[in-house]
């Protein structure tokens, strides 16, 4: 208990963070293997593991970097389509489908840092709504590639083609991915537990940079770019390997969403994911990973969990988005709040608890 | 077609991206929010005008008129309800809770009018007219005509009226403005009722040029703006104009010249170059860091 | 207790709530078959589930409402004879895989029996794929792609399938010497577009056809045809064919009309409705062709009284989409009552066994076509009937 109070406030957070995804992760897995879970329940598990991963990733930017980035679902494509391309592939080379998926993700993730790192170098050097306009961009541009490219295996080959099918394949050729028809008949090998992994692997990745040397670094950045320069602080270094980092975690997401569905289409990564993404982080609160999985949860959950209202189910989701903006953000529930945190403190002081504020 | 053809055609959709920039810029010039539900906004113009003018038969202009005063009283209930509880909060925030807005117009549009599209018909006949080869719309002419009038009357109205001057105040430092006696959140809420009036004329502009009537309407050509309204230098008001009509011709000679499969690249791919050079924007005030 | 605490409590608040609605969500309807049974008498009545999805919001709610629109029409008129009682519920899958993977759940959750498809094509490829895998019998009302079938015993369409319209498309302009230069202009960001386009390529290939030029658009792009339609112009295109549906061939025709070009234009399945959009200047569209199985204008009696209940119901004219629904819901009715289907002694199953065994071997009449039937791999066969569009009115050809 002593060692508990001797950590810093950001080390307990971070464990707690841990020990609620874990236990999360027990008790769906004990209900899974139970069989306590619904149909729908079930079906959403490994895209709420995605889009959590996801969320951490753009939390990474925003939260951390302070960078709005609106075309995060780009990187979710390419890690989406090369590691849905990757397992594809490697159907008869690999059998067992853990390792296979593991391959898949990795490319992912490779895949989506290489285009982070790419776009990374002119973007950063923008600021504010220019450099979210220019990734909204960026996302675009992803989403317009990707639906045309034409690529199949034949006999061992991998071949290419952009805008028209121009492979011509031999018979014992398969096409994987097709343009705008995208990639089909995907072996579904996508895994809560591989979810659970990832999200695992995300958290460590991010904690660990956040305290590093790199992460107070990027912080200082954020909070004053000019001050941080300043005194020698490479700005621009530190950002891009936060957003590689960034986008190789979403990358990661995309590879196992894609695994997860027989069917995989360059549209559904559109400005709409982007931003659906970005509403997590920041209802979640930025820089808040805990709130951003929570937050990327309930927020995948609700228009399922809305489904009894038929006709009505999108407007209600609306209407809950905006209330909850209103309600977290209204300036008495805040004061209230803040009294009451003061009274604790407060109390906490006058016991003569350590306190570390 | 010559090259002068595609040009024309270019600027008749830059006009109505142009026009809806303004819209998106003049808000963002003074709230300084990114208002995802301009686009909505327009799509609800459109169908008040529809309704009005094709199926009721109203007189064209007092249709838009019509419209112009339902999305004005809905864009100062929207900014009462969703934004103005949000004045101290971050940014983010705000951007998020116009989202919400966009998805509840476009839900409640979808109950109301059903998502089957309505074919609008233009409020001026659909006729074009010959000049020396060149083929040029009604509308593309109207388009613009309404497009520089608006982006005059709203240059002259920022700088030379007393609210426009208390606009340029809250723009430019809220605080200040506040302690100069301004009514900060009367001006912000009168700046929304001139974006969604604007929105009106834009709605029914695209839609008599784009005839198709969905709940879905407004979104994506309210992006497609908003880009345009960056791309001037948004929070500009002759940038959002220029920045839309240059986003109109850019789309139209790539798909002529290069594509149409990868028009939209193309036109994102120019959108980055050029703030890569002008990272404000073509017109947007380069900012000044203190130190 | 600090802000970002607070904002945790309230969105795992949120969470446990939307859990507890999801749950209480599904229970509901699960309970009215159990009620309405028993005010039926209970014993006895066959209470059939059936589940569909399709996008309900969304830009493609134009599709998905309408074939609820048609299939409530049936599901109404069946139920009203007594007999086999239909219980249908449509989820919406807002033309996304993903969320039809939920609404699929989610049938499965409700008890659902056998399903009425998907109704587009990239949605229905997963549901296809579930539903083949869970073995609940399938039939998807208009995603044409052949992926949703292609070597799954169970799944079936009622619509044609993409080769099937993109090569009869083809074979059709070929026979009828139609064209000397084809140009298509077709969405390069959808399935259904795409997949007809490739194969209308293919099989013109065989056939000598000459495609002059092949323009594009996307989801982004959808307003502005005017560079599309300069190009076929200049390429001297003398039929256009649009694999799109209504809803860009109409502003295609628009903005064609406006700049003066008038090839034949040729269009597929999805182009029907286009004459009832409310609004449209059906003078548009004259002299345009449709590869279409069905026509609001088909005076048979079955038609006539469908239109007539639609109109009284929902006030609009219906499409093509809303009578595959009104076909999907009476093949289903068909081959249930022949196969005796009971979901009181069957599991879903037997139920999809015994389905695919009548559909296989049966023959059926609706509005999309007289005496159809399916073959083991799911397509349907029925005559795709061209007509052309004369007086805002479709005259067969």
């Amino acid at each position: 208990m002593n060692r508990l109070k001797a950590m810093n406030r950001t080390t307990r957070t971070n464990y707690l963070t841990y020990i609620l995804v874990i236990a999360a992760y027990v008790i769906l897995e004990v209900m899974l293997k139970g069989g306590g879970l619904k149909a729908a329940t079930k079906g959403m598990l490994v895209p709420i593991c995605a889009y959590i991963v996801m969320a951490l990733s753009l939390n990474l930017t925003v939260g951390v970097m302070g960078e709005l980035s609106l075309g995060h679902a780009g990187f979710m494509s390419v890690g989406a389509f090369t590691g849905t391309a990757a397992t594809m592939c490697l159907v008869d080379a690999v059998p067992n489908t853990a390792v296979r998926l593991c391959i898949g993700i990795i490319v992912g993730a490779i895949a989506a840092a290489i285009v982070g790192f790419l776009i990374g170098i002119p973007v950063l050097r923008l600021r504010g709504d220019y450099l979210a306009i220019v990734t909204l961009a960026f996302g675009e541009i992803i989403k317009s590639l990707v639906g045309n490219v034409y690529m199949g295996v034949d006999q061992g080959h991998l071949k290419f083609s952009m805008f028209t099918n121009e492979l011509n394949m031999s018979p014992e050729g398969k096409i994987i991915i097709e343009g705008a028809m995208g990639i089909r008949s995907i072996p579904k090998i996508a895994t809560f537990t591989a979810g659970f992994v990832l999200i695992m692997i995300s958290l460590i990745v991010i904690f660990h940079m956040v305290g590093s040397r790199s992460g107070r670094a990027i912080m200082a950045v954020r909070d004053n770019y000019i001050a941080a320069e300043s005194i020698g602080i490479p700005a621009f270094r530190y950002k891009i390997t936060a957003f590689t980092i960034s986008a190789a975690m979403a990358g990661a997401a995309g590879a196992l969403f894609g695994n997860n569905y027989s069917s995989l289409i360059a549209s559904k990564f559109n400005i709409d994911t982007s931003i659906l993404i970005l509403v997590f982080v920041v209802l979640g609160g930025q820089g808040n990973m805990l709130g951003s999985i929570i937050a990327a949860a309930a927020l995948t959950i609700l228009p399922e969990a809305l489904r009894s209202f038929a006709d009505y189910r999108m407007l209600m989701y609306a209407v809950i988005l905006i209330a909850v903006m209103l309600v977290s953000n209204n300036q008495k529930i805040k004061d209230i709040l803040k009294n009451a945190a003061e009274k604790r403190t407060g109390k906490k002081l006058a016991e003569g608890g350590a306190s570390d504020e | 077609m010559s090259f002068l053809n595609y040009l024309v055609s270019g600027l008749s959709l830059g006009s109505v991206y142009a026009i809806i920039a303004l819209g998106y810029t003049m808000v963002y010039g003074i709230a300084k929010m990114l208002n995802f539900a301009h686009g909505d906004v327009i799509m609800v113009g459109a169908y008040i005008c529809f309704f009005a003018f094709t199926r009721y038969g109203l007189n064209p202009f007092l249709s838009v008129v019509l419209a112009m005063l339902v999305c004005t009283c809905l864009g100062i209930v929207i900014e009462k309800l969703a934004y103005k509880p949000l004045r101290a909060a971050p940014s983010l925030a705000v951007l998020i809770t116009a989202i919400g807005v966009s998805y509840l117009l476009q839900n409640l549009a979808l109950l109301f009018w059903s998502s089957n599209p309505k074919v609008f018909n233009p409020i001026i006949p659909n006729k074009s007219i010959n000049i020396g080869g060149l083929t040029v719309s009604y509308i593309t002419i109207l388009a613009i005509v309404v497009c520089v009038a608006i982006m005059i009357v709203l240059t002259t109205f920022i700088n030379k009226t007393k609210l426009g001057k208390a606009m340029r105040a809250v723009s430019e430092d809220k605080g200040a403005a506040q302690l100069m006696g301004i009514d900060v959140n009367t001006t912000i809420s009168v700046t929304f009722a001139i974006g969604s009036g604007l929105a009106a004329i834009a709605g029914v502009l695209l839609c008599s040029a784009y005839p198709n009537l969905t709940p879905t309407t407004g979104s994506m050509p309210g992006i497609k703006a908003f880009t345009a309204a960056v791309f001037g230098g948004i929070g500009s008001i002759p940038g959002a104009f220029l920045g839309g009509l240059l986003l109109g011709i850019i789309e139209n000679l790539a798909k002529a010249y290069i594509s149409t499969q990868i028009s939209d690249a193309i036109v994102f791919g120019v959108l980055i170059i050029v703030l890569l050079v002008k990272p404000a924007g073509l017109l947007g005030k380069p900012t000044r860091e203190k130190v | 207790m600090n802000m970002k605490k607070f904002f945790a409590i309230l969105l795992a608040a949120m969470m446990v709530f939307s859990l507890a609605a999801c749950s209480g969500g599904s229970d509901e309807p699960a309970a009215e078959p159990a009620e309405s049974g028993e005010a039926e008498g209970g014993e006895g009545v066959v209470q059939i589930h059936i589940g569909a999805t399709g996008p309900l919001t969304g830009g493609a709610a134009i599709y998905g409402q309408a074939v609820k629109n048609g299939a409530e029409i049936a599901v109404d008129e069946i139920n009203e004879m007594g007999g086999i009682q239909f219980i249908f519920q449509m989820e919406d899958d807002t033309h996304d895989p993903e969320k039809a993977e939920n609404a699929y759940n989610a049938l499965v959750d409700w008890g659902m029996d056998m399903m009425m498809g998907t109704v587009t094509s990239a949605p229905a490829e997963v549901t296809a794929a579930d539903a083949y895998a869970d073995r609940y019998f399938f039939l998807t009302p208009s995603a044409s792609s052949t992926n949703v079938i292609d070597g799954k015993d169970n799944i079936f369409q009622m619509c044609f399938t993409d080769p099937n319209q993109g090569s009869g498309s083809a074979t059709y302009i070929a026979e009828n010497n139609m064209a000397e230069k084809i140009a298509i202009i077709w969405k390069n960001d959808d399935s259904y577009s795409t997949g007809i386009r490739n194969t209308f390529v293919e099989k013109a290939g065989e056939l000598g056809l000459n495609i002059v030029t092949e323009e594009t658009f996307t989801e982004a792009t959808k307003t502005d045809f005017s560079v599309q339609i300069a190009k076929c112009q200049e390429a001297g295109a003398d039929l256009v064919f649009l694999p799109m549906y209504y809803e860009p061939a109409s502003l295609i025709l628009n903005q064609a009309n406006a700049a003066g070009y008038a090839p034949t234009w040729f269009g597929v399945d999805g182009m029907d409705g286009i004459l009832t959009m409310e609004g449209f200047d059906t003078s548009l569209a004259e002299g345009v062709v449709v590869l279409t199985p069905y026509s609001a204008d088909d005076d048979s009696e079955l038609n006539q009284n469908f239109v007539a209940k639609y109109q009284e119901k929902f006030g609009e004219i219906p499409n093509q989409f809303a009578a595959d629904g009104y076909d999907c819901i009476y093949a289903l009715y068909q081959a249930a009552t022949a196969a005796g289907i009971d979901p009181a002694t069957m599991d879903h199953e037997a139920i999809c066994d015994a389905m695919v065994a009548q559909f296989t071997s049966m023959t059926f009449n609706g509005l999309t076509g007289a005496d159809m039937t399916w073959g083991a791999d799911g397509t349907v066969s029925k005559m795709p009937n061209a007509v052309v569009i004369e007086n805002g009115a479709y005259v067969g050809m």
